[in-house]
């Protein structure tokens, strides 16, 4: 059992959670992911870690609440355990000599882009970080980048509640056109990831992308997390979850995302009459 | 041949006459009825069966059925004492060679192994070893723990030993090493234990609780089970032997990387590998959706490629979630299918429908989800390495079956993601790990069995190995050499 030390909730349906995992903490690097089981007969999903402390022997994460299992996280706090937590699982960010960087985080990815932003001004990139979000409400962390020794700090929102009335895509493509920039990280939905390869494609900057496919055991033994990079099949747990964002196949992506639609539906309804009757 | 030569002949204890009567067949759930649940497929002898059966033995003076077991279990002894009635001194017989009779004697290939090599069935049918096997096993099962068979603890030998993986290598290699008094600590990825015995062979055809009992029986040994330990990602392996304190390492690990054709369409929504869809439905209970939270997709025609145990495990469990129409495609025959033959038996009944001869070429699709399949018609040309008759594609012949499922079970390879952390271990050209038949590894104190070492092969085998390489351990521990 991994015991709950810390909990946040950083809008509507975005929390931070803190687990004690010592042995985790003490490998975690900035990119790597964990899977958890909430409980017995829970499903085991990936989320990224967004914090850890080797010294504390915990580890944080972030997540949007979407379906049932994060709806059940976002239920339990400090004295709960979580049932199962595995990691560090995937291959790590390549922090190293990146140059002049925009680090670009949609909504919830904002979350994974933090450890990456960090662990690049460590080792002394240029880092420029995009937020975007819907709207000034969705999103978050933005406090903890302004601490940062950032180049730059970008906002945008859908609706211009915060920062610029843009796509993240808008700024990015600025900074591609002004020759400011050796490299970028995309993180977030798919489609948004899509987009800024897109975007800097024309460029021809280098652009990582980190893809977040349906997993199950994350350790490489089932294939469920297969993307195309290249024509090639690879699997996302073990040789991700960064890759090439110029030669990824997103429209697969995207569509091997949808599998379970109904069943989702299906059982986050279950989960909320559940709930309901209990309260 | 007419006669049974001198050697094998009966007669050692002259007061046992065996019995002439048939086989005794196993009973079993009705196909229609089977195929519509996960419960287990054979329902196992009655005691009255078992003594029947075990008195069919002729207790041979070369009791040639020894040598056809892989681990060499005293089956003469085991159905000697079944004879007698003395059921505890025959589970204690098998325990000696076999840590999981109730597990073995529902997934060994007897028919190839012990079965193949007993005197009986060299005039008529051979003894049912296998399943007197199982009888025992479910004997000692379903005693009260203290009653059970278990085997003596050594006195503590101030030694720590780590195991990767608990498969059925991992936790023979524990049970042992706990015999010779170290103290074992178990890592296992996974959040629950049994390694293909938990996440790939169905509960229809090995109920879970067995596994989970034999484990029970180690931790009551004294075995520390550690689940959720990715061994190459949460420790490496030299952090087990330095920082974590670990004396000796056994590595079973498995070989659990799925394998994939490369052909056009796999990635399309509806083609699991044959790991990913047995481990919904087994690791994950997909099969109770939505009490139990992982869905699994269900097709209503589903193709599954392979012609192994795993295949006829996916066929039976597609058939089982609901699949109108199940086929098999197979690029040999039947004859050549490596499966054993009462799994082809049974899902032969099931309805399971074979296409042989023939292979896909393509997976078709619309909107991202499997349409059908293309595949090509095979003949048969001449042996390859493995002996078999090589399939060899006849030109356009290419024809397509219709399917929202398809299945690849063509097996597995090793997972490079332990050993890409261990340099110094000596791989294979295809990523196994190099150990002599002891089970060391070119790296002193560490130990490997099962399928990373052998490739995909048997329960029996890893479990020998595991033993095997416990005896090793144990010399390595105790003289520093070996
Ligand atoms: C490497 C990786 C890192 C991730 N990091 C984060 C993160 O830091 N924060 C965050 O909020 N989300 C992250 N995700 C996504 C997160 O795993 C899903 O949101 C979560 O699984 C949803 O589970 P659910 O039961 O609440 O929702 P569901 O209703 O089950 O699913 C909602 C959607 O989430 C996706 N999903 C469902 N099950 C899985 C699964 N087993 N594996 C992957 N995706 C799944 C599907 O696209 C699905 O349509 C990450 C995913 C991957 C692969
Ligand atoms: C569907 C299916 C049906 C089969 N049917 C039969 C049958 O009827 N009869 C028969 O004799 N054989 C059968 N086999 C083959 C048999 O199950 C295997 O040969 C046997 O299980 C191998 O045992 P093992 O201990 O070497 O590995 P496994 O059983 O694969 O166990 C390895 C364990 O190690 C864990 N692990 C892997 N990597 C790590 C890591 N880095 N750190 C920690 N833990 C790790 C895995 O999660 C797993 O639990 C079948 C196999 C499959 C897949
Ligand atoms: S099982 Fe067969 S070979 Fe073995 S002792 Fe009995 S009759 Fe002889
Ligand atoms: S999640 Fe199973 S192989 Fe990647």
């Amino acid at each position: 059992m991994f015991p709950i030390v810390h909990t946040r909730q950083l809008s509507d349906a975005v929390f931070e959670m803190g687990v004690l995992a010592p042995a985790i903490a003490a490998k975690v690097k900035a990119g790597q992911f964990l899977i958890l089981r909430v409980a017995e007969g829970g499903e085991r999903i990936p989320l990224t870690f967004s914090d850890w402390s080797a010294e504390d022997d915990w580890i944080r994460f972030i997540f949007m609440r979407v379906g049932k299992t994060t709806h059940q996280l976002s239920h339990m706090g400090v004295g709960d355990s979580l049932a199962d937590v595995v990691g560090p699982l995937g291959v790590p960010t390549h922090t190293e000599g990146v140059g002049r960087v925009a680090v670009v985080g949609g909504g919830v990815g904002a979350a994974v882009a933090y450890p990456v932003a960090r662990a690049m001004c460590e080792a002394g990139a240029e880092v420029t970080v995009i937020l975007g979000a819907r709207n000034k409400d969705l999103l978050i962390l933005e406090d903890e980048f302004r601490a940062l020794p950032l180049k730059d700090l970008v906002i945008t929102t859908d609706d211009g509640s915060a920062g610029r009335k843009d796509l993240v895509t808008a700024p990015l493509k600025e900074l591609c056109e002004a020759g400011a920039l050796d490299h970028a990280m995309a993180i977030g939905p798919a489609i948004m990831m899509k987009f800024c390869a897109a975007t800097t494609r024309d460029f021809g900057v280098p652009t990582t992308v980190s893809l977040n496919p349906i997993m199950v055991d994350g350790t490489g033994m089932c294939g469920a997390c297969r993307v195309s990079v290249g024509g090639e099949t690879k699997f996302g747990c073990v040789d991700g979850p960064d890759f090439d964002g110029h030669a990824v196949d997103f429209e697969e992506l995207m569509s091997r995302q949808r599998v379970y639609v109904e069943e989702e539906r299906l059982s986050d309804a279950e989960y909320h009459l559940e709930c309901s009757c209990h309260t | 041949m007419s006669h049974v030569d001198d050697t094998s002949a009966p007669a050692e204890t002259p007061r046992h006459r065996p019995s002439r009567a048939p086989r005794t067949p196993m009973p079993e759930r009705d196909a229609a009825e089977r195929a519509r649940d996960f419960d287990e497929v054979t329902l196992g002898y009655t005691e009255e069966m078992a003594r029947g059966e075990a008195e069919r033995c002729l207790q041979c003076k070369n009791p040639t059925c020894i040598e056809g077991c892989p681990v060499n279990i005293d089956i003469k002894s085991f159905i000697g004492r079944m004879i007698e009635g003395d059921y505890r001194a025959g589970v204690a017989v098998l325990k000696e060679r076999n840590a999981l009779p109730a597990v073995c004697g529902r997934v060994c290939p007897q028919e190839e192994q012990c079965e193949a090599a007993c005197v009986l069935g060299k005039k008529g049918e051979p003894v049912a070893i296998g399943r007197l096997e199982r009888w025992l096993g479910d004997f000692d099962l379903a005693c009260e723990l203290e009653q059970r068979c278990v085997p003596e603890v050594g006195a503590d030998s101030g030694k720590y030993v780590a195991v990767v993986g608990s498969g059925p290598a991992g936790l023979a290699c524990a049970g042992e090493l706990r015999r010779f008094g170290h103290a074992v600590t178990v890592f296992e990825s996974l959040h629950a234990t049994g390694g293909v015995l938990t996440y790939g062979i169905p509960e229809f055809r090995l109920p879970k609780q067995i596994v989970q009992a034999e484990v029970g029986l180690l931790e009551e040994m004294g075995v520390e089970i550690r689940c959720d330990v990715v061994v190459g990602a949460t420790y490496t392996l030299d952090e087990l032997m330095s920082a974590e304190g670990y004396d000796a390492v056994f590595i079973g690990n498995g070989a659990g990387l799925p394998m994939f054709m490369g052909i056009p369409g796999e990635n399309l929504n509806g083609v699991y590998s044959a790991n990913e869809f047995l481990t919904r439905v087994n690791l994950m209970r997909a099969y109770e959706f939505p009490k139990a939270d992982t869905p699994v997709w269900r097709g209503r025609k589903v193709a599954v490629v392979g012609g192994g145990n795993v295949a006829m495990d996916s066929a039976r469990t597609a058939k089982r979630l609901g699949a109108e129409e199940v086929f098999l495609v197979y690029r040999r025959t039947e004859e050549e299918m490596p499966a054993r033959r009462e799994e082809v038996h049974h899902a032969r009944e099931e309805g399971i429908e074979f296409k042989m001869l023939c292979s896909p070429a393509e997976i078709t699709g619309h909107d991202g989800w499997v349409t059908g399949m293309v595949a090509n018609r095979m003949e048969l040309g001449e042996p390859d390495a493995s002996g078999r008759r090589a399939p060899v594609c006849v030109l356009d012949s290419d024809f397509v079956i219709d399917c929202d499922t398809v299945i690849m079970a063509l097996g597995t390879r090793a997972n490079p993601l332990l050993t890409k952390t261990a340099p110094d271990l000596e791989l294979t050209k295809r990523g196994y790990i190099v150990a002599d038949e002891d089970g060391a590894t070119s790296k002193p104190g560490v130990f490997a069995g099962g399928d990373i070492v052998t490739g995909s092969a048997t329960v029996i085998l890893a479990m020998g190995a595991g033993k095997g390489a416990a005896r090793a351990i144990d010399e390595w521990l105790t003289s520093g050499s070996r």
